[in-house]
């Protein structure tokens, strides 16, 4: 498959200030591209790079194998979705979908025939004569995605375009443009703050963080082996727990952790350190488990908090003598579990992760779960 | 709560006494007085109700006819003529570049001073025989211009006056190109619009509410121009530049004619009273109120 988007150490800098260090990254023709990170962390900057909005300070962006590193914004072949959806107010559904035909100098009669079949797609074809005040959020959405599709671009470039929804909204969308990009197969770059969005959206995420890449993978991949800390905190929510351990013995197979109430022993490979090291375990909130009444527990604690979602249960256990930050747990809606409760705790240990003093993750998991693709709707 | 109702008449005693003294009172009195044949230097009892014998005056009165066609050759040149100065400034001090700031003040000056009188007396001496222009134009080795004594040119002076005071306007059009969303822009260089496109296509329908704006106003502040001709020109010559403010003037303060002088004043406050009316209607077919708002976002 040929590159779509390709960039090359992109750097940028505003006032001496570096916001982009270095970003070299593929994406794949047909791929949904999910950029995710903290505000700040410069994923608007470098999709505005990619859009010509920006111009980088140095490095190089090819799109569709043409090096487009200063070329003018429409002569990229991209299409942008704004977090503000960027519709002209005093035009109509219809006239901001034609805009970039109608600049083109296309045939009207062409014109009106792609806002038709793209107005249907998008079930806008009763609001065409409407202005955008006139229109809920999510179908000003839908306008602005109309806008980007009806041009037929190499990529489309998305720039949080949800965050501006209310969430049951939002979750509806998602799923719009999940399948949309199911239908069209079209080349995407998305912007998100949001960790669901790149979860459920992306065939590859790139995890940002103060403008440098943390990690690129699928979403299964970044959450079952996060590179580092950071990516093992970014993704999945409720966020991992990590508990702050010392290495006790490592083995060919195994690495032996002393925590506050005994030892642990992990199912890990290729883990180089020292014993006395200190690490950082980080565990899933799934794969911790209350133990049963005379069941053998890893850990023991008390519940300081329950959150009840109906369908599911998030309990806070304050780990004995492991300091003030309880862990949570995901739970099933029905646990039977109340406040003040001495709990013991399973631990999955070969869904265990391991990172070192850097942040850095630490050897392999023990025959590590088969990577599982992004699935479409 | 009577306490409060007392202290809150207090405050807005002062407004409501100037207004009734320096703006109703004298609105209803000239009405009256156009209804009468009032002299200055008579007492008011003397003078005679006439009726409409004003109004039906002026349809006899050259000298008022040609104020009034004077008038609205400087409304229809000056209004659009500064508008379109004011806008051109207005989107030239939007560039984002260094050092902006200093021009958008020094742009500004002008307005501040423009429609005094020291301007006007600046202006005076600017257009005058042996003046500023017409000493660069004798070092640039042409002739020099009668630019007062000449009925062409002398209007001229006064029009270009009137531009030169484009800062208010200029501040207001510069306020509402700062309104509209960079990212219209933005999206607008995507799709491939050249800046002259989306200038017509973006900028000028989302300046229309900033234009009707302006244009009400520099409809209202045109008919009323009076430094200029009284200064510059004294209406002169031939009434070639004697707007309808200044005729006001001359028929109530050198000839006397209070009740004259009042019926014109009520001439020209219905002439501005329908210009406005008319725009007001017109702006449903020109004017776009339409920015855009967020209402996920909650307050506005």
């Amino acid at each position: 498959m040929t590159n779509s988007v390709k960039l090359t150490d992109v750097k940028k800098s505003f006032n001496g200030h570096e916001v982009i260090k270095g970003v070299s990254l593929e994406v794949k023709k047909g791929e949904l591209v999910v950029f995710v990170g903290p505000s700040g962390c410069g994923k608007s900057t470098l999709l505005r790079l990619i859009a010509g909005l920006d111009t980088p300070t140095s490095g190089e962006i090819h799109i569709s194998n043409k090096d487009v590193t200063y070329a003018h914004p429409s002569k990229r072949g991209v299409a942008m979705v704004f977090q503000s959806y960027a519709l002209y107010p005093h035009m109509t559904v219809a006239d901001n979908i034609a805009f970039a035909l109608k600049i083109q100098g296309l045939p009207r009669a062409e014109v009106d025939a792609k806002v038709a079949e793209v107005a249907e797609i998008l079930q806008l074809t009763p609001l065409l004569k409407r202005r955008p005040k006139a229109l809920s959020g999510g179908q000003r959405q839908r306008v602005a995605i109309g806008r980007a599709i009806v041009r037929q671009p190499d990529v489309f470039l998305f720039d949080e375009p949800l965050s501006n929804l209310d969430a049951s909204l939002r979750g509806q969308m998602r799923v719009e443009i999940a399948r949309l990009h199911a239908k069209l197969g079209a080349t995407s770059v998305y912007v998100t703050h949001d960790q669901v969005e790149a979860m459920t959206l992306a065939d590859k995420i790139v995890v940002l963080n103060a403008g440098h890449i943390e990690q690129v993978g699928s979403p299964m991949e970044l959450y079952r082996r996060p590179a580092n800390l950071f990516v093992a905190r970014f993704i999945g929510s409720p966020n991992m727990n990590i508990l702050s351990v010392k290495v006790a013995g490592a083995a060919a197979t195994t690495v032996t952790l002393e925590t506050p109430q005994g030892l642990l022993e992990i199912p890990r490979t290729g883990v180089v350190a020292t014993n006395g090291d200190t690490v950082s375990l980080g565990l899933r909130p799934e794969n911790l488990h209350v133990a049963a009444d005379g069941e053998a527990s890893h850990l023991k604690g008390h519940v300081v908090l329950i959150e009840r979602l109906g369908g599911e249960t998030f309990a806070y256990v304050a780990l004995k003598d492991f300091g003030n930050d309880p862990v949570i747990i995901k739970l099933s809606g029905e646990a039977d579990l109340h406040n003040h409760q001495e709990v013991g705790l399973r631990v999955d240990l070969d869904r265990a992760h391991l990172f070192d003093a850097q942040g850095l993750a630490l050897g392999q998991p023990l025959g590590a779960a088969p990577d599982v693709g992004a699935g479409h709707v | 709560m009577y306490n409060n109702k007392l202290i809150g008449s207090m405050y807005v005693t002062p407004f409501i006494i100037g207004f009734l003294l320096f703006t109703a009172f004298p609105f209803i009195a000239s009405f009256v007085l156009s209804l009468t044949d009032a002299r200055l230097q008579d007492q008011l009892g003397a003078a005679n109700f006439t009726g409409l014998a004003n109004y039906g005056e002026m349809a006899g009165d050259a000298t008022f006819q040609k104020s009034l066609g004077v008038t609205f050759f400087y409304v229809f040149v000056t209004v659009p003529l500064k508008l379109a100065f004011a806008l051109l400034i207005a989107v030239i001090l939007n560039f984002k570049l260094r050092g902006i700031g200093f021009f958008r003040t020094a742009f500004y000056l002008p307005s501040i001073l423009g429609g005094s009188v020291a301007i006007a007396v600046v202006w005076r001496f600017v257009f005058a025989g042996d003046g500023l222009i017409n000493q660069a134009f004798g070092v640039l080795g042409f002739g020099g211009i009668n630019w007062l004594g000449e009925p062409d040119t002398a209007m001229f002076s006064i029009v270009l006056l009137r531009l030169w005071q484009f800062g208010s306007a200029m501040v207001v059009f510069l306020a509402g190109l700062k309104a509209i969303p960079e990212d219209l822009y933005e999206a607008a260089d995507i799709d491939g619009a050249s800046r002259f496109k989306q200038f017509w296509m973006i900028t000028l329908p989302l300046l229309t509410p900033v234009l009707f704006f302006n244009f009400i106003m520099q409809i209202v502040q045109a008919f009323q121009e009076f430094n200029g001709p009284y200064i510059i020109t004294a209406g002169g010559p031939l009434k070639s530049s004697y707007l309808l403010p200044l005729m006001i003037y001359e028929e109530a303060f050198k000839y006397f004619n209070l009740g004259y002088s009042s019926a014109l004043s009520w001439v020209l406050f219905v002439i501005i009273a329908i210009f406005t009316a008319v725009a007001f209607w017109s702006q449903k077919h020109w004017v776009f109120y339409a920015q855009e708002r967020d209402d996920n976002k909650g307050g506005h």
